[in-house]
């Protein structure tokens, strides 16, 4: 095998994860057609009931069946969701009812139609968004498309077909599903469209009309095969990635596309999508932020065109340079971008083309080792000169603004009027002149033009020879005249722009100020209530908005609690919107993909894999947010969840270390009263064999230190039992298990029991084949302890006492039994509750032996029975659950 | 016999009973006691009066039995038998792993004390190493790496001869899992403590009379094993 040959570890892992992902979540396939009438939803209705006949659960979610009787046909039989019946501008539509089919979980659900927009007041705005949350709840997915319908193949389907498509569907969504083709050849589409088997027959005519002309089916249809085939190609190429069978491998391209807030730039990013997918390269969609900031028009057009790029999957940058080649290289180069994109420059004026063209020009120049791509932009003008190409278009909030320089200029007119017979009409150029700079401190650069070019008009006509005309005579005055004009122009430009920059200055300087305040006031926040007040302020400033944070509760259905002190108390409604953020650690609410009826915006705080918590904004009017604003809230939602996070740590931190300092208060205790009971026990029984050791005894003396001996193994024993059962207790029990020979801990337990079963005849039955187990020596040696020591006391003398030990189905089973009188009848159980005491053992005993068997047994995942044998006796079996050891290392002889 | 060439065992211990009682016990059978009742007091007798034994209580109220192990063990090789109660098994480990020599668990029993005393004393002050060790019918020539049983050779594979080398040199000394493993097994094999469990089956079934009841190779359960040779 060639080292070319050699599969590659990452593709392995990467194609390995990819099977896993289709595993864990549920399986979309999509039956994928050139436009409508091909026979989708029929096909699709009989692989779902191939699925049904091999005995998967297969519900019909939603079936869109135009009317045709042979689907119709097919669909009857199968088990169907009732759809969602809602009142649309007084119609009555069926939709499809995504919490029943979340309820009800089937294996496989079908929902046709993956393009559909759902009615408003819907949770997503699209079908195929409820569409993910079926694959995400691990539901497998039927669904059907139309080629038309695909994100980044609308804008071709509009060049064929002349007609836009409204409802489209981002390829992101379709990234991980399997596609059926299902084909037609377009004369017997046409067929079947004349036989009325398609549409309704009133309506064939007019959709024959408009969209089944035979060129445009060959051209959907070759749309849709040459989609298939990439597709298959693409699973195929990931497929060789891993399995080393030679070939292609990743292209290492990056691409980064400029986006601008132009209307261009929406098929600029698709034309990019395209040869991203083509060569397998990842790509990036860049917006150089002006200084300047921009109409709302421009923003929401740049809001658009940026979703558009995050749908098909590009990555995100923002940045702001006053030089766009400059930040556009600058970016691009941190993006280890290959290959960038751009729009041509616009055809308009001259002044547009220089400006164009010498943009280009050096941006091709300084891209160094970029490959530049200048692709013909759709649409209207000025592309590539984005930022400075061209003036705004007043916003109808700037009106006023225009009439208030009309009337100033106005003003200074009547002002020069009075002035004109003390001075010469050149020196009134100087009061317009002035008044244009006063008024480009305040005013945009709009006004000011209109500012400048009414002065100039305004001096010509009233103040130079001759009056009240706009003739003007004299070269001199014709002089004067043109350059007022430019430098009015040109000075209250410049003022205005400078104006602009500061204000933009001003604003980045803010975004970075309450950034750091925020920050900085949860840095130094003593506690949560305090803490959780400063993001309320903080943000609620920041945004002008009101702010309410939901914090996790384990206690609520929807796992989040509103906080009493938000600043916007969440209604009801809202308080769902949260719920649901934050469940699915998504945004959703206004200006999101996820239920954007809502009034406010909900934001997870996340840390890690994590959600912290719900931040929702509600905003008193309807402009939507900036990128700038957009990247200040993520970075401070960032820094708000890893502020909650290390709060939610240090919690759990003071918890740990209260619940250690307790454990270890009651540890200290337990040991000194052991200590206390056993140092007069040590005296007792070292002093009885001290005696023994110092020299012959009279048998009588033997006698009585063997009493001293056996009273004070049985005292100990109980002062153990006692000491157990108070750690057993309090918790503070410590399993500390390790691999064991069992015959070893039933020896010890025998020792420890001294002679307690030397009157009865004793049977151990563990096999020298059993292997180690994992236990607690102590926890297990006591299990013995008391059952053996139980069965001494309750047995009479000369009776049998079995113990045995095996392995069985990952278990082990340890046996202690007698053929002494049985257990009492009732409940067997019983005896393992605390202080119950068997009825013989009047003179002995506290009942507290069975308890901490079980407490034992118990404490090592393990559990007990009681029973009576069939042959008479008592039986206590204890199962400890076991695992085989691992293997041994082989030895070489 | 002269009083100064009584062995000298120095009692650490807190609790005056348990030091008056000792003190009469040992006194009894040969030897000369010393006692401090605290850790400091300790490591000064110790240093001062060079006792032949030390019996040392590991649960000092302060806590600082395994300090006084750890100073001792600084500038002496002297025997250490540890007083220990009877859950304490990780503080018995520690304390062997510290330089220890042996343990009895409270409440003890006198003759095993003394037992103990006497094995302590008999490897401190016998011969460095003996290449022939002999334990009931077992014996074990180091020298020509030879086991045999009632006269009989034992086929031992490499490892487990090493484990019975290791243990046997050591004999009447408890060496804990770790120590065993490690030097076995090599270091990073410090926790495999079912290595251990499957070998020693092996050799008792290879060496002992009745393997389920061994005499030779003892389990000191939760820590460790004490391989007991003939006095």
């Amino acid at each position: 095998m060639t080292e070319r040959e050699r599969p590659n570890p990452d593709a392995l892992l990467a194609a390995l994860q990819r099977d896993e992902a289709r595993g864990r979540p549920g399986r979309l396939k999509v039956f994928l057609g050139m436009c409508a009438g091909v026979g989708k939803t029929y096909a699709m209705l009989e692989a779902a009931r191939r699925e049904l006949a091999a005995g998967n659960d297969v519900v019909v979610g939603y079936l869109e069946t135009h009317g045709r009787a042979e689907t119709d046909a097919l669909a009857t039989g199968l088990p169907a969701l009732a759809p969602r019946i809602v009142n649309y501008r007084g119609i009555a539509l069926r939709e499809f009812d995504l919490d029943t089919a979340l309820a009800r979980h089937p294996k496989l659900v079908l929902v046709d139609e993956f393009a559909h927009s759902n009615p408003p007041d819907f949770r997503h705005p699209k079908r195929y968004q409820d569409v993910q949350e079926l694959l995400a709840a691990g539901c497998d997915v039927f669904t059907t498309l139309n080629i038309q319908h695909l994100e980044s193949r609308a804008e071709a389907v509009a060049q064929i077909t002349g007609v836009i498509v409204q409802e489209t569907v981002p390829d992101t969504a379709l990234a991980e599903a399997e596609f059926e083709l299902v084909d037609l050849p377009p004369d017997e589409l046409r067929a079947r469209l004349a036989a009325g088997k398609v549409y309704l027959p009133e309506r064939a005519a007019t959709a024959q009309d408009r969209f089944f002309r035979a060129a445009n089916l060959s051209a959907l249809r070759e749309l849709a095969l040459r989609f298939t085939a990439e597709h298959v190609g693409q699973d195929v190429l990931a497929r060789r990635g891993a399995h080393g069978t030679g070939g292609p491998w990743k292209s290492g391209h990056r691409l980064l596309v400029a986006v601008s807030a132009s209307p261009t730039s929406a098929s600029l990013v698709r034309w990019t999508r395209r040869l991203a997918g083509e060569l397998h390269a990842t790509w990036v969609a860049a917006y150089v932020e002006p200084p300047r900031p921009l109409s709302p028009e421009a923003q929401a057009r740049l809001a658009r065109n940026l979703g558009l790029a995050r749908e098909l999957g590009a990555e995100l940058i923002t940045t702001t340079d006053e030089d766009w080649v400059r930040g556009l290289l600058r970016t691009a180069r941190e993006q280890n971008a290959t290959q960038l994109v751009l729009g041509k420059p616009a055809t308009g004026t001259l002044l547009e083309r220089w400006r164009g063209g010498s943009v280009l020009h050096r941006l091709i120049r300084d891209s160094g080792g970029i490959d530049v791509h200048v692709v013909r932009a759709e649409g209207a003008p000025a592309a590539v000169a984005g930022p400075r190409a061209r003036l705004e278009p007043p916003a109808p909030g700037e009106w006023p603004v225009y009439g208030w320089v009309a009337g100033i200029i106005a003003g200074v007119t009547a002002l020069n009027a009075l002035l004109d017979p003390f001075v010469g009409f050149y020196a009134l150029a100087l009061t317009y002149l002035c008044a244009v700079m006063v008024l480009a401190l305040f005013v945009g650069r709009g006004p000011v033009f209109l500012a400048a070019t009414l002065s100039a008009l305004l001096w010509d006509y009233f103040f130079l020879p001759p009056r009240f005309t706009f003739f003007i005579t004299s070269f001199q005055d014709g002089l004067m005249f043109a350059m007022y004009f430019v430098v009015a122009l040109v000075l209250g430009q410049l003022t205005a722009r400078i104006r602009a920059q500061q204000t933009a200055e001003r604003q980045r300087e803010q975004r970075a100020t309450s950034l750091y305040l925020l920050t900085r006031d949860l840095a130094e926040a003593p506690d949560l209530a305090e803490l959780l007040a400063v993001v309320i302020r903080q943000v609620g400033r920041a945004f002008r908005a009101e702010v309410a944070l939901s914090l996790p509760d384990e206690s609520q259905a929807a796992g989040v609690t509103a906080y009493f002190a938000s600043s916007w108390s969440l209604p009801d409604k809202e308080q769902t919107v949260a719920a649901w953020a934050y469940q699915h650690r998504q945004a959703a609410g206004r200006g999101t993909d996820n239920l954007p009826a809502a009034d406010g915006l909900h934001l997870p705080l996340l840390a890690g894999p994590r959600a912290t918590g719900v931040l929702s904004l509600h905003f008193p009017d309807a402009t939507p947010l900036s990128p700038a604003q957009r990247d200040l809230l993520e970075a401070s939602t960032r820094q708000i969840a890893l502020v909650l996070d290390r709060e939610r740590l240090r919690d759990a931190e003071s918890q740990a270390r209260l619940l250690a300092e307790s454990e270890r208060l009651g540890t200290m205790l337990l040991n000194s009263v052991s200590h206390e009971l056993r140092t007069p026990l040590a005296a007792i029984s070292s002093a009885a064999g001290g005696l023994r050791a110092a020299g012959e005894l009279n048998p009588v003396q033997t006698a009585l230190t063997r009493e001293l001996d056996e009273a004070t193994g049985r005292l100990n024993r109980l002062v153990r039992n006692l000491l157990d059962l108070s750690r057993l207790e309090a918790g503070h029990l410590r399993v500390n298990p390790d691999w064991h020979d069992l015959r070893d801990l039933v020896r010890a337990a025998l020792h420890s029991l001294g002679g307690a079963l030397d009157r009865h005849e004793l049977r151990l039955d563990v096999p020298p084949e059993l292997p180690p187990v994992r236990v607690d020596a102590v926890l297990t040696e006591q299990i013995l302890v008391n059952l053996l020591g139980n069965a001494a006391v309750h047995t009479p003398p000369g009776t049998r006492v079995d113990c045995s030990a095996r392995v069985l189905d990952g278990w082990l089973v340890l046996c202690v039994g007698d053929n002494g009188p049985g257990l009492p009848p009732g409940d067997p159980m019983r005896w393992f509750d605390r202080f119950q005491r068997g009825p013989e053992a009047a003179a002995g005993g506290t009942g507290i032996g069975l308890s901490l068997v079980q407490g034992f047994a118990a404490a090592q995942g393990g559990t007990v029975r009681a029973e009576n044998r069939p042959a008479g006796g008592a039986l206590f079996t204890i199962r400890l659950p076991h695992t085989p050891p691992p293997a041994l290392p082989e030895e070489t002889p | 016999m002269n009083p100064a060439d009584k062995p000298l065992v120095l009692i650490v211990d807190d609790e005056p009973q348990i030091r008056r009682l000792l003190t009469v016990l040992l006194e009894a059978n040969g030897y000369r006691v010393l006692t401090a009742a605290g850790a400091r007091e300790g490591v000064v007798l110790a240093a001062q009066h060079r006792p032949a034994v030390m019996i040392l209580d590991l649960g000092l109220p302060d806590g600082s039995g395994r300090d006084v192990l750890r100073q001792v063990r600084e500038w002496s090789t002297l025997p250490v038998i540890v007083l220990s109660v009877q859950d304490d098994e990780a503080g018995k480990v520690a304390a062997l792993d510290a330089g220890a020599d042996d343990y009895v668990t409270k409440p003890f029993n006198a003759e095993e004390l003394l037992a103990r005393l006497r094995a302590a004393r008999r490897r401190a002050t016998g011969p460095e190493e003996t290449a022939v060790i002999c334990a009931r019918q077992v014996v074990v020539d180091l020298a020509s790496r030879r086991v045999t049983t009632g006269g009989q050779e034992v086929k031992l594979s490499k490892t487990e001869y090493d484990l019975l080398r290791l243990l046997a040199r050591h004999a009447g000394k408890v060496l804990t899992h770790r120590q065993l493993l490690r030097e076995v097994w090599g270091p990073g094999h410090e926790n495999d403590t079912h290595y251990l469990r499957v070998y020693i089956a092996h050799l008792r079934e290879k060496l002992e009379i009745h393997p389920d009841a061994p005499e030779i190779i003892l389990t000191e359960t939760g820590v460790g094993y004490r391989f007991v040779a003939n006095e």
